[in-house]
């Protein structure tokens, strides 16, 4: 057992219990359903844009170069064009390959004594799980616009046909959402079993991991085992985005707690780590052309000094120079 | 953050940005802008009217009636048995054709209507005869 990771364990089993006995016992179905999520969407966007905000106000005086790749300096050296990019396409390259998949992860590697020889090995699995928690993420959210979409667009229907290709039982199963749970429940082992990743691990680190995981089980109950009355959950969620919301009879305790989780999460994201999703552009180490060498970047910062140039020396002390036999540029 | 600073560096491509994420952010309250959320209204046709209740309760149907065809499908295709009986004690033909579009003759005034609501797309219809009495 480990305080850290038992702290934010208890703090979702908390709020899963305060959203189902809210819902079901004190029947406090329109605070969850309405009032919550309102409060949590006006916090994730506003609180959002704040720290976005604040990181632009803050100066970056120099460049930051990193260390993945040859930088530009002599002509006949060739450089990494994306992993120390001295132009925009490249930098723009760089941010992509990092946000779309994860560069920086790819580098992930072991140190490992193999008998008398200190070797480094490929250690893909960080990347790999992270990379599909992400994306599993994404297409689950985006399939969730059919709650939030009449007509439901296209790209949703489309998305719904690839992700359920197995054609697997009824309703049909959707690979996003296990992989979702299945990829969170990794990355959860992950902090938990390797020690020296269990060191660095902060209560911060397990909260959002347990609360997604909490958010995946809670919806695969729902589509797959409990079953939820689908059509009455998109007149609550529709009525939501249009302004006139209402709360359907025969929804159940476990929708409220699905969506107070998430609206736990959306309120809980500006002020984390999560921030991430904004943050990986605004991180100097990716979004800058690694140019010190051709371009002079002034620290923005700088006090404005009062110099006096070698020009007006002279010509204040020209005459005394001359009469000491000190060379002077202009004759006097 | 030094409080005292108030210049915004980049400011053309850190606003361009929030634009984009607000957009993307607020995706379903102005995609659904002036509509009205009203769930899709069912009909019966006449034969089911007069049978007044469906296979089980409505709430079970509603929400679990895929599970029961997954059910019926797997009865009928590997135990080779056709016969359901519910808990009311009627039995049933285990049949999505014969039966379910029997009562519901009218899929698009019924399962369609709900279907296209919430995105289902049953693949049911590349094999199964949709509307039994029109095919004959
Ligand atoms: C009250 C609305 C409603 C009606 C009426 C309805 N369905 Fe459904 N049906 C749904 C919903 C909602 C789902 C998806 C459930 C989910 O996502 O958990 C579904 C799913 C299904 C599925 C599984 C599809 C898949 O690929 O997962 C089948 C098969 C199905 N319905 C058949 C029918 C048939 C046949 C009828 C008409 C006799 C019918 N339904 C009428 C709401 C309805
Ligand atoms: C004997 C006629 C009959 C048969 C057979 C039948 N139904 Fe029904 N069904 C009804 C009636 C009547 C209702 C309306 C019940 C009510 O309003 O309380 C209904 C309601 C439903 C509903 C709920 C609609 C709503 O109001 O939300 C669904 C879903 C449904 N049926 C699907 C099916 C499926 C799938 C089958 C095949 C497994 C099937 N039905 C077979 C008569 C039938
Ligand atoms: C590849 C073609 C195919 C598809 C797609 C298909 N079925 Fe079938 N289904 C069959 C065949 C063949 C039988 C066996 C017919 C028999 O023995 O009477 C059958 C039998 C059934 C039966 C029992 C017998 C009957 O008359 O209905 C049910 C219920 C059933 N299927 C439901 C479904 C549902 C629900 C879907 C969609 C989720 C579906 N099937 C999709 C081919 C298909
Ligand atoms: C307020 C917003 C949300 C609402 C109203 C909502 C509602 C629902 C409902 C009703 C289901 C059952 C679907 C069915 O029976 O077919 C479901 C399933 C699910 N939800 Fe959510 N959800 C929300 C947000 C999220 C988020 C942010 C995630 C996390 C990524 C998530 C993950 C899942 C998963 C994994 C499933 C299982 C089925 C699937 O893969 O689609 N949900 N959700």
């Amino acid at each position: 057992m480990n305080v850290k990771y038992m702290f934010s364990l208890v703090a979702v089993l908390l709020l899963i219990l305060l959203s189902y006995a809210g819902a079901e016992a004190a029947g406090m179905k329109t605070f969850f359903g309405i009032f919550i999520p309102y409060i949590a969407v006006a916090i994730f966007l506003i609180g959002f844009i704040w720290k976005i905000v604040g990181w632009a106000k803050s100066p970056v005086p120099f460049r930051i170069p990193s260390t993945c790749g040859q930088q530009k300096s002599l002509p006949w050296m060739s450089y990494s064009y994306t992993d120390s990019p001295y132009t925009k396409t490249g930098v723009v390259l760089r941010m992509a390959l990092e946000v779309l998949l994860f560069r920086s992860l790819f580098r992930n590697t072991k140190f490992e004594q193999h008998g008398d020889r200190l070797i480094y090995r490929w250690e893909k699995w960080l990347w790999l799980f992270a990379l599909l928690f992400h994306y599993a993420f994404l297409v689950t959210v985006i399939r969730h616009l059919r709650f939030f979409a009449e007509p439901v667009p296209f790209f949703v229907q489309w998305l719904e046909g690839l992700d359920g290709f197995l054609q697997l039982g009824l309703p049909g199963l959707f690979l996003s959402g296990v992989a979702l749970a299945a990829a969170a429940i990794f990355l959860l082992l992950r902090r938990m079993y390797l020690a020296e990743i269990r060191y660095i691990s902060l209560p911060s680190d397990y909260f959002p991991l347990f609360l997604i995981i909490a958010i995946a089980v809670s919806g695969i109950m729902m589509r797959y085992f409990t079953k939820v009355d689908v059509v009455a959950v998109k007149e609550l969620t529709l009525g939501l985005v249009t302004f006139g919301p209402t709360i359907p009879e025969g929804v159940g305790g476990l929708f409220y707690v699905h969506m107070f989780l998430v609206c736990v999460l959306l309120i809980y994201f500006p002020f984390s780590k999560l921030m991430h999703l904004g943050g990986v552009f605004m991180s100097p180490t990716r979004n800058l052309p690694n140019n010190s060498r051709a371009v002079r970047h002034v620290n923005p910062w700088n006090y404005p000094v009062k110099v006096h140039t070698y020009e007006e020396y002279e010509e204040e002390f020209r005459d005394k120079m001359v009469e000491a036999g000190l060379p002077v540029e202009k004759g006097a | 953050m030094p409080s005292n600073n108030q210049k915004l560096y980049d400011k053309d491509k850190v606003i361009a940005g929030l634009v984009i994420f607000v957009v993307l952010a607020t995706f379903p309250f102005w995609y659904n802008l002036g509509k009205a959320a009203s769930a899709p209204e069912l009909e019966l046709t006449d034969k089911a009217k007069a049978a007044e209740k469906c296979v089980r309760d409505t709430q079970y149907m509603r929400n679990e009636h895929m599970q029961l065809l997954d059910e019926w499908r797997d009865t009928v295709v590997r135990d080779a048995k056709r016969i359901y009986v519910n808990e009311r004690n009627m039995g049933y033909d285990m049949s999505l054709s014969n039966t379910c579009l029997d009562c519901h003759s009218n899929k698009e005034q019924f399962c369609d209507r709900c279907h296209n609501y919430t995105s289902v797309n049953p693949y049911c219809w590349d094999c199964h005869i949709d509307n039994p009495k029109e095919a004959k």
